[in-house]
């Protein structure tokens, strides 16, 4: 039906003006390098001066940001040690989401209903909130620490570690994980489990050989929706991390607001999306195929 | 019939909600505490909730975060209903490939590059950052949420219905107000209160796309929140908690008693 086709012709544009287009600009800008000026870059493109302009902008352009970047170890750092989190934070999660998710989807449509809100209710609440929250309870003298000290252990000096950081993901993204999981466990069919065991699986051997390859889609789709947003992380190592916490979101945050290089946070940004371009694009088609 | 929770099953369940409401609970209970400091009970108080009321820096940042997210959260869902409809009805057409990308990438995507990205946009375009520039990268952001939720619906929806009024006379265009979109209305609901849910929560995107005279609520928590935990950041978290699961609640209540009645 080619009718509807106008009535996408208004988010497709503001989408190309507001989502594609600043892409390029990330991109044209990682090229560029950082002056003391207002915006801090050159070159700066003159269109004023026609073809003339367009040909003294594009020979200022070179990679000249990304092999200082390449050079500092630092930036090395942030780059494994932000893929590093992501990577232990989605396997606890997963670890943690998935008997959750499960556990679930066992009670009744009632109960279920019930259990989905309780669920939904912190996704919905501030992430910065929830990260706040845990910043009272990590304190040396907070509320674990007053808990450990009642049974006569700890202190445990947890704030600003890479413990926390790894505790703030995984509380901050759990419910990103429960709840692709159990979207498709509550739709599984109950028959194929009883007609696994009437065939003579026991209820643990029904479960990993049907239950849980059927729901493999929630576990990837989980999987992506946390992986993908920790890699680019900076609300939870900027709070919970220590000093030393490198992630390349907060890499990106601090050559932007605190040193003002814009191309070195805008080539941050180029390396970000160029690592995370896959599982990305695996997320879309994921999402493509579960809405049509 | 499902077999009921086994005993993993339950504490599995128990577990994950106690992880997941313990700190929320622990933030809430320390906003009514007398003393100034978070972690010692110094008795019941509401002497913070007072001091919200007179920081005017707070008050100033909760009515810029609610005009941002009011605008933003119906530009969204306006734009939001027109791009399910294209992605849901209209089959293949050129740029569909993009399109669905340019809708399902935000919603996985790493908020700094999204912040960095829409920043440069309006430094290019040249226009001062303020209250507008957030307005627009919160509608864009939030744009692909209303469109996956509006569209999840959409999917269910018997189309030989407004085929049927259309049959009947109608013009395509009030067909689709007439059937379509009260059918579809509680999605459309739900779209604009998640958008504006995100609007009012987003940091990373308002701090690249703000600038003076337009700082919100998260900025302005984020900052007193880096000089340390204090008693009054707990009171502000307490209220926000509240309004936004009264919503979130209501509208579960609402579905979950269809689901008794059904």
């Amino acid at each position: 039906m080619k009718r509807s086709w106008p009535a996408g012709a208004a988010p497709f544009a503001w989408l190309l003006v507001f989502f594609a287009l600043p892409f390029f600009l990330v991109a044209k800008l990682s090229l560029s390098h950082a002056v003391l000026a207002i915006p801090p870059y050159a070159p700066r493109l003159d269109l004023s001066r026609g073809a003339a302009g367009l040909i003294g902008f594009a020979r200022e352009l070179n990679f000249a940001t990304y092999t200082r970047l390449a050079a500092d170890r630092l930036y090395l750092l942030a780059y494994l040690s932000s893929l590093k989190f992501a990577a232990i934070g989605t396997a606890i999660l997963l670890a943690i989401g998935y008997p959750m998710a499960y556990g679930m989807s066992r009670y009744g449509a009632f109960a279920r209903q019930t259990l989905l809100i309780a669920v939904i209710v912190p996704f919905w609440t501030s992430f910065l909130i929830r990260i706040y929250a845990w910043i009272a309870i990590l304190n040396p003298t907070g509320l674990l620490n007053q808990v450990l000290a009642a049974f006569h252990l700890g202190p445990l000096n947890l704030l600003n570690s890479q413990t926390a950081v790894i505790i703030g993901l995984v509380y901050a993204y759990l419910p990103f994980m429960v709840l692709p999981i159990y979207a498709v466990l509550d739709r599984q069919d109950e028959s194929l489990i009883e007609a696994a065991q009437d065939l003579g699986c026991t209820p643990t051997q029904a479960f990993w050989r049907v239950t849980f390859p059927l729901s493999w889609p929630g576990v990837a789709a989980g999987a992506l929706l946390c992986f993908i947003p920790m890699v680019g992380e900076f609300v939870i190592p900027d709070l919970l991390g220590g000093s030393d916490t490198l992630m390349l979101g907060r890499t990106l945050w601090t050559e932007f607001f605190a040193d003002r290089d814009w191309p070195a946070a805008c080539a941050v940004a180029v390396v970000l999306l160029g690592t995370l371009a896959v599982p990305i694009a695996l997320f879309q088609r994921q999402q493509a195929k579960v809405l049509s | 019939m499902r077999s009921g929770p086994s005993a993993f099953n339950r504490i599995s369940v128990c577990l994950g909600l106690g992880f997941l409401y313990a700190p929320i609970v622990l933030l809430v209970v320390y906003s009514f505490n007398a003393s100034r400091l978070v972690t010692v009970w110094g008795g019941f108080s509401i002497r913070w909730y007072a001091a919200v009321l007179e920081d005017s820096q707070i008050l100033d940042a909760i009515w810029v975060t609610l005009r941002v997210g009011l605008i933003s959260a119906t530009v969204a869902t306006g734009l939001g209903i027109l791009a399910a409809v294209a992605l849901a009805r209209s089959g293949k057409f050129r740029g569909r490939t993009l399109f669905s990308a340019m809708i399902y990438a935000p919603l996985a995507m790493p908020e700094v590059i999204l912040g960095l990205s829409l920043l440069l946009l309006f430094v290019a375009m040249g226009i001062p950052r303020g209250f507008w520039t957030v307005t627009l990268s919160h509608a864009t952001v939030t744009l692909c949420y209303a469109t996956v939720v509006i569209q999840a619906r959409l999917a269910r929806f018997d189309i030989s219905l407004e085929e049927a009024a259309r049959d009947l006379g109608c013009p395509p265009l009030s067909a689709f107000l007439k059937v379509t979109l009260p059918n579809i209305a509680p999605a459309v609901a739900a779209a604009w209160m998640l958008a504006f849910t995100l609007s009012l929560d987003d940091l990373v995107i308002a701090s690249f796309t703000s600038g003076p005279g337009a700082t919100t609520l998260p900025m302005r928590l984020y900052s007193q929140i880096r000089l340390g935990v204090n008693p009054e950041i707990n009171a502000v978290s307490t209220l926000l908690i509240a309004v936004v699961s009264a919503g979130v609640v209501a509208a579960g209540l609402i579905q979950r008693r269809r689901l008794k009645s059904a």
